[in-house]
């Protein structure tokens, strides 16, 4: 199993929540499974999908942020874990799909091979970090606090095509659906 | 005119409800002013780059946001404003202490200091060098409007001889 059934079942979880998406395959891969305007793609900027879903959890308390990021991607921006942590945001669930790849390159190794990252989550003081087998996503996503949720998968990408929204069609549809 | 109130003042008038911050000692007395407004959500980062994520969300969150932080914060963000605020047009203002100008007593802030402003230029981005609390004031006050209008960040540098 890859990241692409990963992200299919992570949707299948999914209804009214607004979902930031890292960059490269995985965004490409949520296009294909499930487009809908409550979909933020990154399409650049890579390690920040925590970030803004961080900023738009404290903008928006009344809704449910789900970001979808990845190893790489969370180890290039392992500052914002302890950002996360001390604004606490209850909306916001942050999952990490976590394949021990930089997938969109070519699937060269991550040294998140080497670490346990829900470990480190906790490390860092999160109450909730969890392994995806072992919870629901929906009871994680309202619970009291933000949520730190690690998917493993094996590495390898889909043959998913270039998303063909520009950037500013992406940000006004998303605006508008919240 | 207080050369920290006139940029309190500047923000507020511009609307501004959303800053990050890394800190800068010149920037102190704004912080703390931020800090006790309560119509002003302050989120301090780790780094300057995270920050520029951070706005980005609370812009689509209906947000009008800044970020405060010394000038090698630029340095830390550059991807960051290129490949997400330009790209996607969000609007910032950024309000950086401009160290390593004239006055600078810590060598290590000079090379990036010069270098700034040219950045700035290369990366395409307006930026003003206020002389003056006055001037300060009614750069930062209409700057959200430019940076909406232009689709990219707009710069405010406060060079130490500012203070």
């Amino acid at each position: 199993m890859a990241r692409y059934e990963a992200i299919r079942d992570i949707m299948e979880h999914i209804d009214e929540e607004l979902v930031i998406c890292n960059i490269g395959f995985p965004s490409r891969e949520l296009y294909e499974i499930d487009d809908r305007s409550k979909n933020f793609y990154m399409i650049g900027s890579m390690g920040l999908a925590s970030s803004i879903g961080l900023g738009l959890a404290l903008a928006k308390p009344s809704k449910n942020i789900v970001v979808i990021d990845g190893d790489g991607s969370l180890l290039m921006n392992m500052g914002s874990l302890v950002t996360v942590f001390a604004n606490n945001p209850s909306n916001l669930t942050w999952i990490v799909i976590d394949n021990g790849a930089y997938g969109s390159t070519g699937n060269q190794d991550t040294y998140a091979q080497m670490i346990d990252l829900v470990d480190v989550a906790k490390g860092v003081g999160f109450k909730n970090s969890y392994d995806f087998n072992d919870i629901n996503l929906k009871d994680v996503m309202h619970n009291e606090n933000a949520s730190f949720v690690v998917y493993r998968t094996e590495a390898g990408n889909s043959k998913a095509p270039i998303i063909d929204l520009d950037p500013i069609t992406i940000k006004e549809r998303f605006m508008k659906s919240i | 005119m207080d050369s920290t109130e006139a940029i309190y003042d500047g923000l507020k008038d511009a609307g501004i409800d959303f800053i990050v911050s890394v800190p800068c000692v010149n920037l102190s007395r704004l912080l703390d002013m931020i800090d006790e407004d309560p119509e002003i959500t302050h989120i301090p980062v780790t780094r300057e780059e995270e920050g520029i994520g951070i706005c980005a969300g609370a812009y689509l969150g209906g947000k009008r946001t800044a970020i405060l932080m010394q000038n090698s914060g630029l340095g830390n963000s550059i991807n960051a404003l290129k490949s997400l605020m330009e790209l996607y047009e969000f609007p910032l203002i950024m309000i950086m202490s401009h160290r390593g100008t004239e006055g600078e007593n810590i060598c290590g802030q000079v090379p990036m200091g010069e270098s700034t402003p040219r950045i700035l230029e290369a990366m395409n981005f307006n930026f003003f060098k206020p002389g003056n609390p006055e001037e300060a004031y009614d750069d930062i006050r209409l700057a959200w409007e430019l940076s909406e209008d232009e689709g990219k960040p707009v710069s405010i540098l406060l060079e130490i001889k500012y203070w």
